[in-house]
């Protein structure tokens, strides 16, 4: 526990003396702002829905670019070593690096914080779908993150660590469109396994347990995936 | 403080290491000389935790390096060859990080002790990624340092440095000695004998040999080493061994049984056994040791001037 806390802490400094969180929170802001603007502008609307939807989409390239650096670099710079040969469990690494790459994206949602601001002076947004909509960006934007570190554990090149990691989570995101393929059991599990049908009920206000779960679980298998992946280069190579 | 027995490790079908058995006593410095590529990464990869041995024991401090992993990282600081920086911390913050992760309590302090002990004083503010090599190895030895580990396991040390570094790195290293039991692998044939109290060559995953850096150096340079064995050895017999023209280091091995290091190009057989006969000890054996380190010298490192060329 306390070297997970160790590691997240010494990561998020780095992605702060690196450029990596300025520059993709500047996008980030930028983007937002615009698709802000425009939705308030056509829609007249004091609502956060649709911008909700929109930022789970934009989570497809923020979700590597947050992620790709973590372990492929490491591996890269050989300090790799130095980290499995502390007293340190190949778990508490993953999760160290999750936990860095989500407090980013949670300060990254925080900034956005503006807009219900805004939408609050001007006219009379009900608070609740707001709130949950955060809800669902942080938990989609976990298990966007925690496919990163996936990816990223897989390679010591950290553009193949963002494409693979773009990939996974594209996939996940529509994997809802093989049920009008494959009809039954096989389609309804890959309808489940959606990212995005599983997105949709929060910014309408609600919180479905299932959901919440499911998002959960996504993050958690991703980084038990990533811990063997670690254990398997270690006695490989 | 170190055992290993019968270490092998493959990659694939190829042996990394094959069979490799020895021992450290604590406080001792062992160097691993050896060509590059001869499977001193393997082995050290191995007793830090990083890589499982195929099969095979190693033991350090008492913990056995797969059983009980945790423990023997605890106890171990590992300079690997290619130094692990992370270039956008300062030292001072990188070194804090390396003991907190150690379970140092008092991570500053400690940080404090072992950068005064390499030399970093006035750069402890500074990025990594903007000192130089010098300053980046010393860093990589502060961090294997910082949490004063019983066993410190440095793969190649030197590399890349200048002479002057080289010279610093290397006494340093000596200092260390007594407190720590260090294992250091080189290519470089005068930091083993300078550094070491005992050395072992490695040569394409098995060990060929294991002397006093002295011995070693001798056999190295094309001297040879007899075995002689009587029958009834007199007081003094090694002495009077000694005294033979051409002959430069007897050993007693057991009783009666001697490993006599001949010079360069002597042959002190017929003088040996002239000795013997006329003392009256009886000679059972006299015979050369066999041995083909003259092709590992071939491609070891051999003087100073060229291992610092090829770090530049």
């Amino acid at each position: 526990m306390r070297n997970t806390w160790l590691i997240a802490r010494r990561e998020l400094a780095s992605y702060f003396t690196s450029p990596v969180a300025y520059a993709v929170t500047a996008v980030f802001l930028v983007i937002a702002g615009y698709f802000f603007g425009m939705i308030l502008y056509y829609s007249r609307q004091a609502t956060l829905s649709y911008l909700f939807y929109n930022v789970t989409t934009f989570l497809l390239v923020i979700g590597p670019a947050l992620t790709m650096r973590l372990l492929a670099e490491e591996r890269k710079s050989g300090t790799i070593e130095l980290l499995l040969t502390s007293p340190v469990r190949d778990g508490e690494v993953v999760v160290g690096k999750f936990i860095a790459a989500l407090v980013l994206w949670a300060l990254m949602l925080v900034l956005t914080l503006v807009y219900p601001l805004l939408l609050r002076l001007y006219g009379n947004p009900d608070p609740g779908p707001i709130l949950t909509g955060y809800l669902g960006l942080l938990l989609a934007g976990g298990a966007a993150l925690s496919l990163g570190v996936l990816a990223s554990a897989l390679t010591s090149n950290q553009i193949i660590a963002a494409l693979i990691g773009f990939g996974l989570t594209m996939l996940l995101w529509v994997t809802d469109a093989v049920q009008g393929v494959v009809s039954g059991p096989v389609g309804s599990f890959f309808a489940y396994l959606s990212m995005a049908s599983h997105f949709d009920a929060f910014p309408s206000g609600v919180i479905d347990t299932k959901d919440v779960v499911f998002f959960l679980s996504v993050i958690v298998a991703a980084l038990f995936v990533a811990t063997r992946i670690l254990e398997a280069r270690r006695w490989k190579s | 403080m170190i055992q290993v027995e019968g270490l092998t490790r493959y990659y694939g079908s190829t042996a990394a290491i094959q069979d490799v058995s020895f021992n450290v006593r604590k406080g001792e410095i062992l160097g691993f000389l050896g060509p590059n590529s001869a499977g001193k990464t393997t082995t050290m990869r191995i007793l830090t935790g990083y890589l499982p041995p195929s099969s095979g024991k190693a033991r350090v401090a008492g913990y056995d390096v797969t059983a009980d992993s945790m423990e023997v990282r605890r106890r171990i600081g590992y300079l690997p060859e290619t130094v692990p920086l992370y270039p956008e911390m300062s030292v001072r913050a990188y070194l804090q990080y390396m003991a907190a992760l150690r379970g140092v309590g008092k991570a500053a302090q400690a940080t404090e002790r072992a950068i005064e002990a390499c030399g970093l004083g006035d750069r402890r503010d500074m990025l990594i990624g903007r000192l130089s090599k010098g300053y980046k190895q010393r860093v990589g030895l502060a961090q294997a340092l910082v949490h004063d580990p019983q066993v410190l396991i440095l793969d190649e040390p030197t590399v890349g440095l200048d002479p002057r570094q080289i010279i610093e790195v290397r006494n340093l290293i000596k200092g260390l000695g007594g407190d720590h039991t260090i294992i250091l692998s080189t290519h470089i044939l005068p930091e083993a004998s300078q550094v070491c109290e005992r050395v072992m060559i490695i040569n394409k995953g098995r060990i060929i040999a294991e002397d006093t850096p002295e011995r070693l150096t001798t056999r190295l340079r094309g001297g040879s080493q007899f075995f002689v064995q009587v029958a009834h050895p007199a007081n003094g017999a090694k002495k009077k061994l000694r005294g033979i023209a051409g002959v430069v280091g007897v050993t007693e091995k057991e009783h009666g049984c001697y490993e006599v290091d001949a010079a360069e190009n002597a042959d002190p057989r017929p003088r040996i056994a002239e000795l013997v006969v006329g003392e009256g000890w009886g000679l059972l054996e006299l015979r050369p040791v066999s041995m083909s380190l003259e092709e590992i010298f071939l491609t070891l490192t051999t003087d100073e001037q060229a291992a610092v060329s090829e770090g530049d």
